[in-house]
């Protein structure tokens, strides 16, 4: 796979964003706070790391991903399009009865999408699956998965964690989707999960950080979990819920409404300056 | 309590342990999926006096899709011994329910939706009876016994029949365990077929209740509205309900084929 150059994958970005803002407005629902803050990582993962086929979405020897947080669909489903897997115009169709693009991801509707997510806590223990399949197999497949960090208070995440240590995943890589807000408020007034890095590192995982919205420092945070041996990796990634648009910017009201005409209007309007200074550079 | 449905249907059992009505709330499909076992074992087999809130059940979540609408909850919640299964019809009938809820001993499991629906009740005069239906219409053609939403799609369809000159009883079953043996029982007597109707999967559900108290004690043809066996998708609430077969028409072509059973004609 040819690497792609840092303005590339900002232009792909911010063409992920746009796809978000029209599935979640033609849909009337659906989440964009959280899309929009994986958003910078999800591109960099299908454009300049997993080793994927869109022509073959269930190639036997891809890398692996699991979108724990499933709620972020729109967010997947820009970037699969984006990356060939099926028609960009099909997004308009998200969440509509006659689609086969689902509120919440589902791998046997959906080409790309390799589990059906939804349920929190859920999704991280089937990407723990899919790396010890890899290990029993001899695959040198790679499994990355985008967890919330509300996600974080469902028990299961770290019955997960605890198997992904103990059976030493070095061949998984899970982004912490650090931004600070769940569905109805801070996650540290609803239950703190903190100190998550602390926690993470007790269940002996190695501890990243990296700043969720910087395409090179999300690069080099995967060079590293890569170089790590005889561990499963979490790149705990501070981001900013609703990024890109000005008004759903860390307003945990964002998590699931939708915009109208208007709201819709302006955010396509900041996301195509973005674009255009990007083109300018 | 945060995103752990587990560790709050537990952590409501112990509140209750120690004398409180713990209420505990979240989706359907994580109450009675999610937190099915710590409801097992540590809410009703202890019968501890917890009242399990569960909303955005059934199919009308909508846009959700599959993942969040449960169509399996009052299957699993009712072979679950000493639990109370209440699913009620419209806002009046929940309040009612909330209160009979608080007022009876032991672990409940209250069924609700996210839809707005329209008010069938008047509040003025509502009784609830925790375990006995309500026989809303007349009718000795045959008998609709619905739950939940469909309460009111039972009596959109009866009008509809009355049209074509069917009389159709129509009950409203809010109470799904203990069931209304009795309500049933005159039922099958009386018209001598039977349609239910639920938003939740045709297996284990209302359906399944009413078949068999009728089995052991009346046996009568018996048609099922409800989820075909299959997932619910992604989709306006109305339109979902229209594709899996959950709307006033549907229950008038079920009557109408009950009857035809009923004449020994199928
Ligand atoms: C088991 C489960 N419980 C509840 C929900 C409902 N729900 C959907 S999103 C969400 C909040 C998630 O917050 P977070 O993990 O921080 O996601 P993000 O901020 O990235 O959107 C909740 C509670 C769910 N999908 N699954
Ligand atoms: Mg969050």
């Amino acid at each position: 796979m040819k690497k792609m150059d840092t303005k590339a994958l900002k232009k792909y970005a911010v063409r992920v964003r746009k796809h978000i803002i029209d599935e979640v407005y033609n849909a009337s629902s659906g989440h964009p706070g959280g899309s929009l803050s994986c958003t910078d990582i999800l591109t960099v993962l299908y454009f300049a790391e997993m080793r994927v086929d869109p022509k073959q979405p269930l190639w036997e020897d891809r890398d692996r991903f699991v979108l724990s947080k499933g709620h972020c669909s729109p967010a997947l489903y820009g970037v699969l399009a984006e990356k060939g897997f099926f028609p960009k115009e099909d997004l308009l169709t998200f969440r509509k009865a006659d689609s086969y693009l689902e509120g919440h991801p589902s791998m046997r509707n959906v080409p790309g999408v390799d589990m059906s997510t939804g349920s929190l806590g859920q999704g991280i223990s089937a990407a723990v699956g899919m790396a010890m399949a890899g290990k029993l197999d001899n695959k040198d497949y790679r499994v990355y998965a985008i967890l919330g960090d509300g996600e974080l208070q469902e028990g299961e995440v770290w019955e997960a964690s605890m198997a992904a240590a103990h059976y030493k995943l070095d061949n998984l890589a899970v982004f912490l989707d650090y931004n600070g807000l769940q569905i109805d408020g801070k996650i540290t007034d609803v239950l703190s999960p903190e100190p998550v890095a602390d926690k993470f590192k007790a269940f002996g995982w190695n501890v990243l950080k990296t700043d969720g919205h910087d395409i090179e420092k999300i690069l080099e945070a995967l060079k590293q979990a890569k170089d790590c041996k005889g561990k499963p990796t979490i790149i705990i990634a501070k981001t900013i819920k609703g990024k890109g648009v000005s008004y759903m910017e860390n307003q945990a009201g964002w998590h699931g409404s939708a915009p109208n005409k208007e709201q819709r209007d302006q955010a396509m309007a900041e996301l195509d300056k973005v674009l255009a200074e990007l083109e300018v550079e | 309590m945060g995103i752990a449905e587990g560790n709050m249907m537990a952590v409501a059992a112990g509140m209750a342990s120690c004398g409180k009505i713990a209420f505990a709330s979240t989706f359907a499909v994580f109450a009675a999926g999610r937190a099915f076992e710590q409801i097992r074992n540590s809410i009703c087999y202890p019968n501890l006096n917890v009242k399990v809130c569960a909303t955005h059940a059934g199919l009308s979540v909508g846009e959700d899709g599959a993942s969040h609408q449960a169509i399996e909850d009052i299957a699993v919640m009712r072979v679950l011994p000493n639990m109370t299964v209440i699913s009620p019809a419209d806002a009046v009938e929940t309040k009612f329910a909330v209160k009979a809820a608080i007022e009876h001993e032991g672990p409940v499991y209250l069924r609700l939706g996210r839809l707005s629906v329209p008010v069938i009740y008047n509040e003025s005069s509502y009784k609830f009876e925790l375990g006995k239906g309500i026989e809303l219409a007349e009718g000795n053609d045959a008998a609709i016994i619905a739950t939940g939403l469909m309460v009111n799609a039972a009596l959109e369809a009866k009008a509809l029949l009355q049209q074509e000159g069917i009389n159709a009883r129509v009950i409203d079953i809010h109470t799904i365990k203990p069931i209304d043996v009795d309500m049933i029982v005159k039922a099958a007597r009386e018209t001598g077929a039977i349609v239910t109707a639920e938003e939740h999967n045709i297996i284990g559900g209302l359906g399944s209740a009413v078949a068999e108290v009728l089995s052991e004690n009346y046996p009568v043809p018996l048609v099922r509205v409800g989820v075909q066996d299959k997932f619910g998708k992604s989709g306006k609430p109305d339109k979902l309900l229209e594709m899996y077969g959950l709307t006033a028409s549907d229950i008038v072509k079920s009557t109408k084929a009950v009857l035809k059973k009923k004449a020994g004609k199928l």
